[in-house]
């Protein structure tokens, strides 16, 4: 039987389970929009912008692991995803991103509405695909879905001429696909993986790296099982939190320019470096030439363009994390007549002293709220929740990764490579949609709100309980922290002091919110929030000029760090 | 250092700029680029010479892998390989200077493929520095445009 483009690409979502795309429609995509119409399978999710659309179909990767869904018209539709599309490039998300595009015979003409959107995401995307014949769709939309799940996934964009939406063709879904350009390496060399497994048995100073690759191949009771068998601390970046419980003895929190003392510490005094789906960002090396310069360095990752890119590595190990390390695991069976916790014990010594010596802190006796007092106290009566907690970009970011106690992969979800404020809230909604039965809180800058905050209409029009924690300073926070620190104090456009009120702006969309001032009032306020049954905005105004603390100043090593 | 990237890649439109990107978005400096089909279906070779240390040397062979339209990557640099680049040179000429330009080409093995009464349009091969070289011969003669492929490689066999 023949269908029209539009039925194809229905029935081709179909088979690949979709259930949620998010977007906005117009005339390049109208077609697609009736045809969505005509079926219950696959629902459409309209938000109030297109930035938003790309975000929350990625919160809905980031919590489930499937890939996210968005479709955008042409022109500026599929422009204004364009950030969307780089945030999930920068964390290896994958999305499937549609866009709407002129008429074949049109394209290139400067028609109405017509963008370059395949040339202009080039180097945002895993690939990108321009349908120029109908013939050819089911297999795009197959290669396409293909390509961003696996290996290192990422967002794959396929744009949609809007005559060949409604021409003709035989479909048949392929089962299997073959790209003779593309053969992402699964399994690691064994004889490398046991080299590197004796190393990382005869380092006496062993220390995991885990980042968001370890999240992405599910490898997480993996790492566990290497790091307590060995008795080898953990510390995570921000990508990776989540993936080791952050409240296990051995986990050291996450490193980089706000990780903790602890943490920061063992890198450098560390004598095996092992990381594990993580890329070495300048936020966690800091000066690369005195980043951890007693240590060998372990690399396993999926992406050997990763491997050797920032930092020499003297043990690369090219694979999917998780394979990788259950084929090392047994190889350690042969030392099971070591007693680990004897070999490791001034190791960990060490590293409990370092503990001791600067914990994350706040002043507890301030009157005013603290914003890390927030999130340990939303930490604290969330505990036995399992909530999903998506952030913006900025200060209210680094304390959220600091203060709230993660235990599980796939519950934080931020911005980390391209760092786009106007990300957390959307990604809240989208990972809401995917996780029905679970709580999610965005914890918000008064800045990065305002960046997507049109959003909130979305919340009412799908009845989403999701909840915002405006973490209010009056400043773009973040950029005013580095005046403070290093340019003297001017606080040149970083003063957001004017801005709506976030409780009528809720209200005026019929959203329950509420202010408050002092810290007496946190914990009420949070468990209020938390029973409401809908979506609950609280703005929180928080002191003005607190800051993040340890800081390690841009380019210094990561040893420097600024405690107080 | 120099490098010779040979590298198979899908015929796909655009998969020249998606080559052309990885290089600038990353900063890499190309020094010649050539592309054309090759005898499989839809496939084509581009050749690519470019400079850089080893590692971000390193660092382009495994980009121009990671992109899922290139087939196959080698690399020209360690093995034996022969190099190969076309030169088409238009020369002023007149009754002066044409014997002196036929004995030049002759020496290099070119082949004289256009004449009009004041030109000559001269076809040269070799490798670079042979290329090299006759353009400097040439140059005091008066050339008036110049067209070079850009090198195409491939590995020597194994000599039994
Ligand atoms: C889209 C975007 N624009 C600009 C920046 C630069 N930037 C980084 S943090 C920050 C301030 C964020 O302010 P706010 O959301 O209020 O959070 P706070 O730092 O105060 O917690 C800015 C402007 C960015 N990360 N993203």
């Amino acid at each position: 039987m023949k269908l029209k483009g539009a039925q194809i690409f229905i029935e081709s979502l179909k088979k690949e389970n979709v259930e949620y795309i998010f977007g906005i429609p117009g005339g390049a995509i109208i077609d697609l929009h009736d045809e969505l119409y005509k079926q219950d399978d696959v629902k459409f999710v309209l938000t109030r912008h297109e930035q938003a659309a790309v975000h929350a179909a990625d919160g809905y990767a980031r919590s489930t692991g499937k890939p996210g869904v968005a479709l955008l018209t042409s022109g500026p539709g599929a422009t204004n995803g364009i950030t969307g599309i780089a945030t999930a490039h920068m964390d290896s998300i994958p999305l499937i991103v549609f866009t709407g595009q002129v008429p074949t015979i049109l394209i290139g003409n400067d028609a109405f509405q017509e963008a370059d959107i395949v040339g202009m995401t080039r180097s945002c995307t895993k690939h990108n695909f321009l349908v120029k014949d109908v013939k050819e769709l089911a297999y795009t939309i197959k290669k396409a879905f293909y390509i961003a799940t696996t290996g290192r996934p990422g967002p794959v964009l396929i744009d949609f001429p809007k005559d060949v939406q409604v021409t003709e063709a035989k479909f048949s879904y392929p089962e299997t696909i073959h790209l003779r350009g593309y053969n992402p390496t699964y399994h690691g060399n064994l004889k490398q993986i046991k080299k590197v497994a004796n190393a990382i048995a005869k380092a006496k100073k062993p220390l995991l790296y885990v980042g968001g690759g370890v999240i992405t191949s599910n490898a997480h009771k993996e790492v566990i099982k290497l790091a307590r068998k060995l008795r080898i601390p953990v510390f995570t970046t921000l990508m990776g939190i989540g993936t080791y419980p952050e409240d296990d003895e051995l986990s050291l929190g996450m490193a980089g320019m706000h990780g903790t003392y602890r943490a920061n510490m063992a890198i450098q005094y560390c004598d095996l470096l092992i990381s594990v789906g993580a890329r070495f960002d300048d936020r966690i090396t800091g000066k690369v030439s005195e980043f951890a310069p007693n240590a060998k360095v372990v690399h396993i990752d999926i992406d050997p363009t990763s491997i050797s890119k920032n930092i020499h590595v003297d043990y690369p190990l090219v694979g999917d994390a998780k394979i990788v390390l259950e084929e090392m695991l047994p190889m350690f069976d042969e030392y099971n007549s070591v007693d680990w916790d004897e070999v490791r014990k001034p190791w960990l010594t060490q590293i409990n002293k370092w503990k001791n010596e600067h914990k994350l802190a706040y002043n507890e006796k301030e009157e005013q709220i603290l914003p890390q007092y927030v999130i340990e106290k939303l930490a604290e009566i969330t505990k036995d929740d399992d909530p999903i907690i998506s952030t913006e970009v900025g200060q209210h970011q680094m304390w959220v990764a600091q203060f709230y106690t993660f235990r599980e992969p796939r519950r934080l979800l931020t911005s980390g490579g391209l760092g786009t404020m106007g990300f957390g809230f959307p990604a809240g909604i989208g990972a809401q949609f995917a996780n029905p039965d679970k709580p999610v809180y965005v914890f918000a800058g008064d800045g990065s709100f305002q960046m997507n905050e049109q959003e909130l209409a979305t919340l009412i029009a799908y009845d989403k309980p999701v909840k915002v924690i405006i973490l209010n300073n009056g400043f773009l926070g973040m950029v005013r922290q580095w005046q403070d620190l290093f340019y003297g104090r001017r606080y040149a456009a970083t003063n957001i002091e004017v801005q709506p009120s976030f409780v009528k702006l809720a209200e005026s969309y019929g959203i329950k919110a509420r202010r408050i001032t002092k810290k007496s009032e946190v914990e009420e306020a949070l468990l209020e929030m938390k029973d409401h049954t809908g979506p609950y905005i609280l703005d929180a105004v928080i002191a003005r000029e607190e800051n993040v603390y340890p800081m390690v100043p841009a380019g210094a090593p990561i040893s420097n760090m600024l405690l107080t | 250092m120099k490098r010779i990237f040979s590298i198979v890649v899908e015929n796909e439109s655009g998969v020249l700029s998606r080559v052309a990107n990885l290089f600038s978005a990353r900063g890499y400096n190309i020094e010649s680029l050539n592309v054309a089909p090759i005898n499989e279906m839809n496939l084509s070779r581009m050749t690519i010479v470019t400079e850089g240390d080893e590692v971000i040397l390193e660092q382009i062979g495994k980009q121009l892998n990671k992109l899922i339209d290139v087939v196959k990557v080698t690399e020209y640099g360690d093995v034996p390989f022969v190099e190969r680049e076309m030169a088409l040179i238009k020369m002023h000429t007149d009754l002066g200077t044409r014997a002196e330009v036929l004995r030049i080409i002759d020496i290099f093995r070119g082949k004289v493929v256009d004449v009009s009464p004041d030109s000559y349009t001269v076809e040269v091969t070799g490798d670079s520095n042979k290329i090299d070289a006759i353009l400097s011969l040439l140059e005091p003669l008066g050339i008036k445009e110049l067209a070079r492929t850009g090198k195409v490689a491939m590995i020597r066999e194994k000599k039994k």
